[in-house]
């Protein structure tokens, strides 16, 4: 078996899941209770915090734990949207989002804030001049994804940081689900004021997830309840959860160099191998992307046809983002791109985890050739 | 096992005896086997087509079709949310944005969770005009009461099945009926009630019910909002296409799992655990009787969740009980643990006995869980008369 569609959700780690069971079973107690056995809870919480927050080079009091990537993109544009809506109703971002941007952005949009989609170019990457254009005085957020989550992109964070250290009041908020552990970056140097992660995408636990919140920055809470997290996020704390994401963040890190470098080369071994496949056309950009997605169409084949027959052979690779992938509708990402929808809807994506290993990247070539000619043979 | 900078847990070596089991409850066995299984062999995204994400849809589609069967709904009607908090909230403002056009009056009542009365308080922000219906000492809303309240322009009646701090469970069956020829929806908070109580949604023509899996021995971060298929309400969460269109994020598939083990345990033993916690109940008061111990029962035995036990001890304060109890290895608590470690007057108790009632410093909640023996429960009452005696001197 061989699964190289880390992007859309990854192996928990087996330490990941030892704390999570420890967590539940011995340290059940609900934070908030006054007892020993919530103050047990309170204090793994806090340490988990902490734990997060020194991976992250921030301040504990700045991470907040979420039930995931979607609801900490939520909380972040809206929460900021609506909190800063009598200083502007006007918001950036740009046109290969996640989801869980995207949507969040047209419900703000029903409700009368204006949004400007930035398009890409054909790397799929934002320019800077056309940030710095698009901002208005009644600009409040900016939101850009760190990594495009099918294409593998790195966006220009670090020059749309320096840019808006021009723009005190305007936050910027950056969705890093697919880059974190994967793709460096310094949240403060970056002048970030939000950042989304999603602990199932670097061998965490689904459900659970934190949004980084700078000091100072403000936000309307999402849901009304008790008060956790600082008022951020109320909702009984998910203690065993948490625990295990500060675990996995963990090891990822320890892990990331070894681990991108890894990936990076198996990355240029795919790219390598693929060029001479026929009606190959790889939409990954050489440079400026991040080294465990990578993504290109076969020409003519249809990607539903293909990832089945691929998995036949006991290998698992995706067509798009997971959470689209159900909609018969051709990639936006590939779109904005400029990729034409015929050869949109022959992409395929693979996306690689610390673990994967070049033979395996072998054995991957050697069956999608298979495959491809079957299929080419049987459309013939 | 944990990293090292996690194991800094001191003094966990003394028996302690947990009766706080509506704060949370322990996972029971079978749920964390299941979830380790599930985390372990399918850690799939549901929404992937290749077969780890067929297999990790099929655990969500075993589970929804059990959950809605335990209340007689739907599987269609079932969401997955990250918890009480979130279906609540989901249900408070959905309701209110996709009905404001008939009305912008909400009914709830003076004892419901923070998650719900919270919602209301910002709803009322947000223009809508909100009615906290009263309680009686028992802690049970009137009928007439709610039919006096209700307008033209209600559209939103919320009223928790049974409550969290007194363990009082409200007419229920009534308030659906109540409701059937009224544009009213209705909405219940059973986060305390689900597993223990026998509900069935088509029966007490409920339209919207909240429940939470960290109360039934499940994991923490679940919980579910049944939603009838004639009311629709908008996402709060927006993003991918999950739980079809109404709550955007990849689904927990090994807590849904979990959770879903956790309501076929409440259902096998449903009976055997209400008799258990009743029986559990009446060994606490016949002890503390014993022991010639003060106390008054705040709420009612009659309309009460069974494993939910609210005492006041005149004379005591429930800070110094609190310590003292803890100290002696029991861990109880004052009310709703999600009133975020401060203890502020219980606002069910000031709805139940006023403001200037002194049960409101003086009283404790006992809630009994699957781990609770009677041992337990009579080591507690004797330590309770320790710690009674002693405060009173």
């Amino acid at each position: 078996m061989i699964y190289f569609d880390n992007s859309a959700t990854t192996k928990p780690y087996n330490e990941v899941l030892d704390s999570f069971v420890t967590v539940s079973s011995k340290y059940f107690g609900n934070p908030s209770s006054l007892h020993s056995m919530g103050g047990q809870a309170e204090k793994l919480l806090s340490q988990a915090r902490e734990q997060v927050a020194k991976l992250l080079s921030v301040r504990p009091s700045e991470i907040y734990f979420t039930s995931g990537g979607t609801e900490s993109n939520n909380i972040a544009i809206k929460g900021a949207a609506l909190l800063n809506r009598s200083r502007g109703r006007h918001l950036i971002t740009s046109s290969v989002e996640h989801a869980s941007v995207m949507a969040a952005m047209e419900q703000l949009e029903q409700v009368g804030f204006e949004i400007t989609y930035l398009p890409v170019d054909e790397y799929g990457r934002v320019s800077v001049d056309d940030v710095k254009n698009a901002i208005r005085p009644d600009t409040t957020v900016i939101s850009i994804m760190q990594v495009n989550n099918e294409v593998g992109t790195i966006q220009p964070i670090k020059e749309i940081g320096d840019l808006l250290k021009k723009y005190p009041s305007i936050l910027f908020h950056v969705d890093t689900v697919q880059g974190i552990g994967k793709v460096p970056m310094n949240l403060y140097e970056n002048r970030v004021d939000l950042c989304s992660l999603s602990a199932h995408k670097f061998h965490g636990l689904k459900g659970t997830g934190a949004l980084f919140i700078r000091e100072g920055a403000r936000l309307a809470p999402l849901f009304s309840g008790g008060n956790q997290e600082r008022q951020m996020r109320s909702g009984t704390e998910n203690v065993a959860g948490a625990v295990s994401m500060a675990k996995a963040l963990r090891m990822t890190m320890d892990n990331s160099k070894a681990g991108i470098n890894n990936m990076r080369e198996i990355q240029t071994l795919l790219r390598g191998e693929l060029s001479s496949f026929e009606g190959v056309q790889i939409h990954t950009p050489i440079n400026g992307s991040a080294p465990h997605i990578f993504n290109f169409s076969l020409n003519g084949l249809k990607a539903e046809v293909f990832i089945h027959a691929l998995e036949q052979d006991g290998i698992f690779v995706s067509t798009t983002s997971a959470c689209s992938s159900k909609k018969k509708t051709s990639s936006k990402t590939l779109l904005a791109m400029g990729v034409p929808e015929t050869i949109a809807d022959s992409a395929f994506r693979i996306s690689l985890s610390f673990a994967n290993t070049k033979e395996e990247a072998l054995m991957v070539i050697a069956a999608m050739k298979k495959a491809a000619n079957q299929l080419r043979k049987v459309m013939n | 096992m944990l990293d090292s900078e996690l194991i800094l847990i001191e003094g966990v070596t003394m028996e302690r005896i947990y009766l706080d089991h509506a704060a949370t409850s322990p996972m029971h066995p079978r749920v964390i086997e299941k979830m380790l299984h599930v985390m372990n062999a399918t850690f799939g995204n549901p929404s992937s087509i290749h077969s780890f994400g067929r297999e990790a849809r099929h655990y969500i589609d075993q589970a929804r079709a059990a959950l809605a069967n335990s209340i007689g709904a739907k599987e269609s009607e079932i969401i997955f949310t990250s918890g009480g908090t979130e279906a609540d909230n989901m249900a408070l403002f959905g309701v209110a944005e996709s009905f404001q056009h008939k009305g912008k009056h909400i009914i709830t009542t003076e004892i419901e969770h923070h998650a719900v009365l919270y919602a209301c308080k910002k709803l009322e922000k947000m223009g809508f005009e909100v009615t906290y219906l009263p309680v009686d000492e028992s802690g049970r809303i009137s009928i007439s009461e709610l039919q006096a309240a209700l307008r033209d322009d209600t559209i939103l009646v919320s009223v928790m099945y049974g409550n969290n701090e007194v363990g009082t469970t409200q007419p229920i069956a009534e308030i659906g009926k109540l409701l059937n020829d009224h544009q009213a929806i209705f909405h219940t908070d059973a986060v305390q009630a689900y597993g223990l109580e026998d509900i069935d949604i088509n029966e007490e023509l409920i339209d919207l019910l909240s429940v939470s899996a960290h109360k039934i021995n499940g994991p923490k971060g679940m919980g579910f909002l049944f939603v009838k298929s004639t009311v629709k309400i908008p996402p709060r969460l927006y993003g991918g296409d999950q739980e079809r269109k109404r709550r955007a994020g990849t689904e927990n598939v090994a807590s849904i799992a979990g959770f879903h083990e956790a309501v076929l345990i409440a259902a096998e033993d449903r009976k055997s655990k209400q008799d258990k916690f009743s029986g559990l109940k009446e060994t606490m008061l016949q002890k503390l009787h014993e022991l010639k111990v003060e106390f008054d029962i705040n709420g009612s035995l009659e309309y009460s969740l069974p494993h939910v036990l609210n005492l006041s001890f005149p004379g005591t304060s429930v800070e110094a009980m609190l310590v003292n109890l803890d100290l002696a290895g029991v861990a109880v608590s004052s009310g709703s643990a999600c009133t975020a470690g401060s203890i502020e007057p219980s606002h069910v108790l000031v709805a139940m006995f006023g403001k200037q009632s002194e049960r409101l410093t003086n009283s404790i909640r006992f809630s009994f869980g699957f781990t609770t023996t009677p041992e337990e429960v009579i080591k507690t009452a004797e330590e309770i008369a320790k710690v009674v005696a002693r405060l009173k001197k």
